[in-house]
């Protein structure tokens, strides 16, 4: 066991060609002059900090351990590791990179499974592990994709919760080596009509939209879903997606020994101390109002000026490694960047620029501060590096440098001094990749055989027209379907011009390249309702639906992004939850032939002893070859021969249970959700993408949460445009057709003439269709023989529900028309119309 | 044509407005907040955005950016100068235009598409349009409210200076529904919508947010074969 002297020496001087200390001067107009270290005046220990040398003298002191979240047996380990006790700041570094937040210990041994079910793909250019997974999606182009959680500090702190979640996917978009272009948000809360959401709902969108309107990225979708088991640990999650020249993939790994570390960005403050390790990895108590200083604040300006200054290092080729500081901060960043390379790192901690000059080593290693990077430069490369960030006015510190493995091959050891004293000696892969692993103990749930035999396929429906009608007002009026505009238009849709379809369309659609017309589409869906009922299921169903939600606007579904919401891994029942939920996942995922690139798991959302339903969330990524194809979900208006033809994709069950409409009319949840097709899904996908290169469809919509009532509603009310339907004759009543919630279906509008067409290529992908109706003139939605409502009542019934639970201001006006052009699609010439059906 | 687009620290539009020059036909000039130097543009676009972070008050600072000083000098020569969103708050605070942008009254972010009748058509910036032409352009904006007091509101509208109003709708509850303005010389125009993200049928709820790229040309154009500088037809 190698052992540093109390005071540091050798190491501990400044290696040449680094500045000691001095940030990059930057502009006078943005760089308020900081603390540094050094400058403390009072020295708040008394016989200062806790050093390695005094650990080594001291092996019996107590230490908090268990208030960090260390067990017992962890703790010893840690003694085992260091052979001496931990010094305090090694103590808190250890509690935080052993969380469950960074070390996954709970999750590990389930996870594993995505990387040995991965298909085989030859897209990939990085995987799970690295900041984000990153995609090739043509010779030249990339992009990288992450989907993650911040709702234990969106719930303590909604506005600065969700504007730091944002702000934390975008820094891992952006370490590897990608410019951000786009973020998402499915976000869910309790009951829609319960004082604590109108708490929690309009701060956690206010803090989406500010930290992302103001770092210019558009807002391109999510979700937002309402149930009474999120109203204790409202689910906030993130995505977002960068695109790179493949050429310009960064790494992590801190190499070289001799080469440079450097902290770029914010100053850092005592602002989100503990943040991963007690608020993420515990579940929350009566007390957690007092956790609000463990939640961060963000500063998007700093971000925008740290996102340009990055990609100008990148493109200089400065930059031999980097990593972004998120959750555990410095400590994070250090240990993985190190043990990345298997390289040792000396930092001086007296040299991170500070908000609070009293700071201590501690807190400095732990503070997680928002909008800082860590870089790896060259010493040749330094200098040029401070002038890039001296140009943007950010900081730019040397903090340390990089230090040899061991002569016999051994991993180097991380060593941080704060004034001389040697606070921290440890190795970095102990901290970063030999944290606990738990094979926890899984039991399911007690409850679930009664749960599942409550089927909803059992309760009362309405059957006459009347009843169908006054049930299509109250469902498209119900939280979870009604109109989201209240939400979505306080986010940027249009900012960096290459929005081609966003919210509410079934994904969002991204032009990456002006000249060829390459783009991408994604989409991001879960279900906890079907995941309760049934997780491996539920897990397969939300990868299915986001799956055709890609499919449907023509694009070929290609890579997957996961973040896994469930309660605490402590109980056997959930963790029993999670196991299934990533089989399920991880099955589906090798059947689609769609990798998950990367994700996130975020346990403990349960207060006291209730958790929230299993919400595994899935992000879909899928490719266009030319974006201009993609296909809106709006009918669009009756050409003068006559509306367009509506078909019915897929098989329609009477398959109601953990549906909507057994939620919204009966408030009931209980029997197995809908049966799940992976091969149908896939049949549907490649008609979509065939009739899309072909032009045969004017317009597709996903059926999902409402059936294909809510597709109409939405289909018909997005350009004003009615539509006649009929059901055929058959067992299946106009109610289950309605609202049945069955997988692997969409309608889609076809211009007459094509129709001939549309149904050939159906046949030939085996895809079942039913011809449903026509688009309209009339400005209504008819249902033959059942009902006809007029657009303006459903848009009253529709559009009205969020302004009365959350405010906000009177609607002046309908949504422009005009709104409508954007979404014309250009189709090739019918033949000679001909149409089948009238 | 040469048409500068300046970048600030946290301009965010900088790139959408450099491309609704291009398509309009214009060349694309990337201007930096920390050089006065205009590198000899016809025209200039402040872009929407957030520049410096919004602190103080949205535009307070940029006004006291380098480029901003040749800016201010060059209007009030002539030249033509855009200020969309942010950049029409950069140039209330440098005073090229009168008023100020205050915190949408619903205290919200909006972002929708938005119908605004055109008015003023002699200007720099918006004389291809027909007066009271009806136009879709998105809206997007937490400080967009326009306020001034009434002198300065009943002489904007008593010299034709209000370039265009919302209708069907005010976003923010800007004062007499204003959208943008024009110095009295109408070469300077501030707008709050943006005009740069309705240049592309892909992109953009229209095409309307062309016309104000396509009218600085022709100002131009005109302006050489008649030895002016800038400005459109005079009054």
């Amino acid at each position: 066991m190698t052992t540093q002297p109390e005071t540091a020496t050798g190491g501990a001087e400044a290696p040449r060609g680094v500045p000691n200390q001095q940030p990059a001067a930057a502009a006078p107009t943005n760089k308020p002059s900081g603390f540094a270290a050094t400058d403390v005046l009072v020295d708040e220990f008394a016989d200062g900090p806790d050093t390695v040398g005094k650990a080594q003298a001291s092996p019996d002191e107590l230490q908090p351990f268990g208030e960090l979240g260390l067990k017992d047996d962890e703790y010893e380990r840690i003694r085992q590791i260091l052979g001496r006790r931990p010094t305090a700041s090694e103590l808190a570094m250890y509690s935080i990179m052993w969380s469950e937040h960074c070390s996954y210990k709970s999750s590990k041994v389930h996870l594993r499974q995505f990387g040995e079910k991965t298909p085989a793909n030859t897209r990939m250019l990085a995987g799970i592990g690295e900041n984000a997974g990153v995609v090739q999606i043509s010779d030249k182009i990339a992009v990288t994709f992450k989907v993650e959680s911040h709702n234990h500090p969106s719930y303590v702190e909604p506005y600065q919760g969700a504007a730091t979640g944002v702000g934390g996917i975008v820094r891992d978009i952006l370490a590897m080596g990608a410019r951000p272009i786009a973020v998402m948000d499915p976000l869910r809360f309790g009951a829609a009509d319960h004082p604590d959401t109108a708490r929690v709902l309009p701060g956690v969108v206010a803090g989406i939209g500010g930290y992302g309107n103001c770092l210019g990225l558009p807002n391109i979708g999510g979700e937002i879903v309402f149930d009474p088991c999120y109203q204790g640990n409202p689910l906030v999650n993130a995505l977002s997606i960068g695109v790179l020249p493949v050429e310009r993939l960064q790494k992590k790994e801190a190499t070289g020994t001799g080469n440079i570390v450097v902290l770029l960005g914010a100053r850092t403050g005592r602002d989100g101390i503990g943040g991963v390790s007690v608020l993420a990895s515990a579940t929350f108590d009566e007390e957690a109002e007092q956790r609000r200083p463990s939640v961060q604040v963000g500063d998007p300006f700093m971000e925008k000026l740290l996102i340009e200054s990055c990609l100008e290092l990148y493109d200089a080729g400065l930059v031999s490694g980097i990593q972004d500081l998120g959750g555990a901060g410095l400590t994070c960043a250090l240990t993985e960047t190190a043990a990345a390379a298997g390289t040792g790192m000396r930092v001086w901690l007296e040299r991170v620029p500070l908000r609070e000059a009293s700071m201590s080593p501690t807190e400095i290693l732990a503070s997680e501060s928002q909008e800082r990077m860590l870089l790896i430069v060259t010493p040749e490369n330094l200098d040029k590096v401070l002038a890039v960030a001296e140009k943007w006015g950010v900081w730019a510190t040397a903090i340390g440098e990089v230090t040899a493995a061991g002569a016999d091959g051994t991993p180097g050891r991380l060593v941080i001094s704060w004034n001389d004293h040697v606070v921290v000696d440890v190795p970095p892969g102990s901290l970063a990749d030999d944290g606990p692993v738990y094979a926890r103990p899984l039991r399911e749930p007690g409850d679930l055989i009664l749960l599942q035999a409550d089927r909803a396929e059992t309760l009362p429906r309405p059957s006459t027209g009347d009843e169908l009608r006054e049930t299509v007002l109250k469902m498209i009026a119900s939280p979870n379907l009604c109109d989201k505009t209240w939400v979505t238009e306080q986010y940027d849709r249009y900012v960096l011009g290459n929005t081609v379809l966003a919210q509410p369309e079934d994904s969002g659609v991204l032009r990456i390249d002006e000249e060829t017309g390459l783009g991408v589409a994604l989409s991001v869906d879960g279900n906890g309702r079907f995941a309760r009922l049934d997780p491996y299921e539920g897990a397969r169903l939300a990868l299915a639906e986001a799956y055709r939600n890609v499919a449907v606007t023509g694009a070929e579904p290609v890579a997957v992004t996961d973040c896994l919401n469930f309660g605490s891994p402590e109980d056997p029942a959930v963790m029993w939850q999670f196991a299934e939920a990533v089989r399920g996942l991880a099955d589906g995922c090798q059947q689609l032939g769609t990798p998950v690139t990367g994700g996130n798991v975020s346990f403990y959302n349960q207060t006291g002893a209730a958790a929230i339903h299993p919400t595994p969330v899935v992000g879909v990524l899928g490719i266009f070859d030319d974006v201009t194809r993609r296909i809106p979900m709006g009918f669009p208006p009756p050409a003068k021969s006559g509306g367009d033809l509506l078909f019915l994709l897929g098989e329609t069950r009477n398959e109601l249970s953990g549906s909507e409409w057994a939620w919204v009319t009966h408030g009931h949840l209980g029997g197995k959700p809908p049966k799940v097709d992976l091969a149908a899904e896939q049949a549907l996908g490649v008609l979509m993408g065939r009739a899309s290169k072909a032009g045969l469809v004017s317009a597709a919509h996903d059926l999902s949460d409402g059936g294909l009532a809510q597709v109409l509603v939405e289909s018909c009310l997005r350009r004003d445009v009615g539509a006649k339907v009929t059901f055929p004759e058959g067992e299946t009543t106009p109610f289950v057709h309605l609202f049945s919630e069955s997988a692997g279906r969409a309608v889609v509008a076809v211009p007459r003439g094509h129709d001939k067409a549309f149904l050939a290529l159906a046949a030939e992908c085996g895809v079942p269709v039913t011809a449903i109706g026509v688009t309209t003139e009339e400005q209504s939605l008819q249902v033959q023989d059942q009902f006809t409502i007029s657009l303006a009542e459903l848009r009253e019934a529709w559009s009205g529900t969020l302004r009365k639970l959350f405010g906000g201001p009177a609607e002046v006006a309908a949504p422009a028309q005009g709104e409508v052009r954007s979404v014309t699609l250009e189709l090739t010439d019918p033949q000679a119309p001909g149409g089948s059906l009238s | 044509m040469r048409i500068g687009v300046v970048t600030f620290p946290g301009s965010l539009d900088d790139g959408d407005a450099a491309r609704a020059a291009r398509i309009a036909g214009a060349e694309a000039v990337r201007l930096w907040h920390g050089d006065p130097d205009l590198h000899g543009v016809d025209a200039v676009v402040l872009p929407g955005g957030f520049s410096y972070g919004d602190y103080l008050r949205c535009g307070a600072i940029a006004r006291f950016a380098p480029v901003m000083e040749s800016i201010i000098d060059a209007a009030r020569g002539g030249l033509p100068v855009l200020g969309i969103c942010n950049g029409f708050q950069v140039l209330c605070e440098a005073h090229l235009l009168p008023g100020a942008l205050t915190r949408n009254q619903h205290l919200h972010f909006r972002n929708r598409d938005q119908w605004l009748k055109v008015e003023a058509t002699n200007t720099a910036w918006t004389n291809r349009f027909t007066p009271g032409q009806e136009i879709l352009i998105p809206v997007k904006n937490g400080e967009g409210c326009f306020v001034a007091d009434q002198r300065t509101l009943d002489s904007l509208e008593a010299e034709g200076r209000v370039i265009a109003r919302y209708i069907r709708g005010n976003p923010n509850g800007s004062q007499r529904d204003i959208a943008g303005i024009t110095n009295e010389a109408g070469n300077v125009v501030g707008i709050m919508p943006h005009p740069e993200h309705a240049v592309e049928a892909l992109t953009g709820p229209s095409l309307d947010g062309l016309g104000f790229f396509t009218s600085v040309l022709r100002a131009l154009a005109g302006a050489t074969a008649d030895g002016q500088l800038a400005g459109g037809q005079q009054r």
